[in-house]
């Protein structure tokens, strides 16, 4: 799937898109008060530590809210439409911007059950999106 | 002139590493900066509730202030931006005491620096700043979108429809129509919202506001100067500002904002509560941020907003006639400028067809960052 626009790491962010790359969903967790993260940041807003690990997520979470973009809004996007733009809440807690891939944009709803699916960009960097996950009855 | 000698000091001072190519982002490094301040001060942060920041050139970021209290972890009563160049370092504190004169605050922390030389190539994110690396490759490039994922939960939360956010488009249009200066002025109706097609559903064409150009000016001066100058004086009665977010996908509520806590320090300074106000004029950049702001401001119950809307309640001759000038829906953008103008205009009894007959006082909101910073004034006509 090409996209027009290509995250581009720095010191804060790189061991995240690392992660990704490899096929991990890594959270950004402050050494001093425990709270995950998200998006990465070089310090906590809870107890402004710089101190922090990089730990793997369940990669499970649920659809908190979403938007069907319909109309492309910059140039390289009109191939893209219609996509479904998501905020997935994590089991661990923070919540992510994403896309839903793998489900018709009229089958989603808010409270959906999701799970990580990386998506290739390039040769080096994957992009996290979710796709429905199937919950035991 | 108040004369201030003596009476503000600085009491933290912080620097972060500094050098070349350090490969961190000026905001990175304020941060840095400002732990160290508060360390220095030996304040909490919970302590500071003013934030005037020189947003780093390097890596430009929207709505800088507010983001810097977001990764702080504070919501501070006020915070601006300074974008002065060299000059706003010097300017930062000339803010930072005009601030607490005014007693909008009691504890300023001021941040500048930058990363000059750890600009990133020419692909998004990086250093720029990191909220675009989570937001532009997964097609959040813009308003429809993100005001789109509050309106959902909002629809989620509350029921709330999109019939509901159509009543707002027409109500707006329709005022536009009494407008000679509007910029849309073609009537619309609630079929016509409702056909119009989906931008980022929820959002159809009719809920966005169409960029236009256009400006406002306002003067402001003291009420014993304003008695000889030509024009009936418009009161200003109060103000307040508030911060929830400065990024809404993780904003610990999507659906009840800093549209409260800036009304409710403005209402708190006029001496005035939502049942006293006659007329509004509130940012509608998206309908529905027009119905979570008569929530917000206290006009009706949380949740309530969609059926508040309806039934002609904001139009001219109903129980609150909001966006008399048909908004920057109808109106044109500006920027909220004209928000601001047709207040004042209101006040004055002047707006002609469309002047809400006996209105004495106005609310206006200011919103951006998607509901998270906010500003509320409220203007009279009498002086209390």
């Amino acid at each position: 799937m090409t996209r027009p626009v290509i995250p581009q790491a720095n010191l804060d962010t790189k061991p995240f898109w690392d992660g990704c790359a490899e096929g991990k969903l890594l959270l950004q967790r402050c050494s001093g008060c425990r709270a995950y993260r998200h998006p990465p940041a070089p310090i906590c807003p809870n107890c402004l530590s710089e101190d922090h690990d990089w730990v793997p997520a369940s990669g499970r979470g649920a659809v908190y809210t979403f938007v069907v973009v319909r109309e492309a809004r910059a140039k390289g996007w009109d191939k893209m439409v219609p996509y479904v733009l998501a905020v997935v809440e994590l089991e661990e807690g923070p919540r992510m911007l994403t896309n839903l891939a793998n489900v018709a944009p009229e089958k989603v709803a808010i409270g959906m059950p999701v799970e990580v699916a990386f998506a290739a960009l390039d040769g080096t960097t994957q992009l996290p999106l979710f796709q429905p996950r199937q919950v035991a009855p | 002139m108040s004369n201030i000698r003596g009476k503000y000091a600085i009491v933290g001072v912080g620097e972060s590493d500094l050098g070349r190519h350090l490969g961190r982002s000026g905001m990175a490094l304020q941060l840095e900066a400002v732990t160290r301040a508060l360390t220095d001060a030996g304040l909490d942060k919970t302590a500071i509730d003013g934030l005037v920041t020189r947003p780093s050139h390097g890596n430009p970021q929207f709505n800088y202030s507010a983001v810097l209290a977001g990764r702080l972890g504070i919501a501070p009563s006020y915070f601006t931006d300074v974008a002065l160049s060299g000059a706003a370092s010097a300017a930062m504190i000339v803010e930072a005491v005009a601030a607490l004169e005014a007693g909008l605050c009691t504890t300023v922390l001021c941040v500048g620096g930058d990363a000059q030389t750890s600009r990133s190539g020419p692909r998004r994110g990086g250093l720029t700043n990191w909220i675009e690396d989570f937001e532009h490759p997964f097609g959040m490039l813009g308003a429809p979108e993100s005001y789109g994922l509050a309106a959902r939960r909002h629809m989620h939360e509350y029921g709330t429809t999109s019939a509901q956010f159509g009543a707002v488009a027409v109500a707006c249009r329709k005022h536009a129509c009494l407008n000679p200066t509007a910029t849309f002025r073609t009537p619309i109706t609630l079929a016509d919202h409702q056909a119009s097609r989906f931008v980022a559903e929820p959002f159809r064409l009719l809920d966005c506001c169409p960029v236009t150009d256009g400006a406002a000016a306002l003067i402001i001066t003291s009420t014993e100067r304003a008695r000889d100058l030509a024009q009936a004086p418009v009161y200003v009665l109060g103000l307040g500002q508030g911060f929830s977010h400065a990024e809404l996908p993780y904003a610990t509520s999507m659906t009840t904002v800093a549209m409260k806590s800036a009304s409710q320090r403005a209402y708190a300074m006029a001496g005035l509560g939502p049942k006293d106000i006659d007329v509004a004029q509130l940012y509608d950049c998206f309908t529905y941020v027009v119905l979570l702001t008569l929530e917000d401001y206290g006009f009706c119950a949380k949740g309530e907003g969609g059926a508040f809307v309806e039934g002609g309640r904001i139009e001219l001759g109903g129980a609150l006639p909001v966006n008399t000038g048909g908004g920057l829906l109808s109106h044109g953008h500006a920027g909220g400028a004209l928000l601001v103008s047709e207040a004042a205009i209101q006040m004055r009894g002047t707006a002609g067809e469309r002047q809400a007959r006996g209105a004495e006082t106005a609310i206006i909101s200011g919103q951006c960052a998607v509901t998270g910073i906010n500003v509320c004034l409220i203007f009279g006509k009498e002086p209390n």
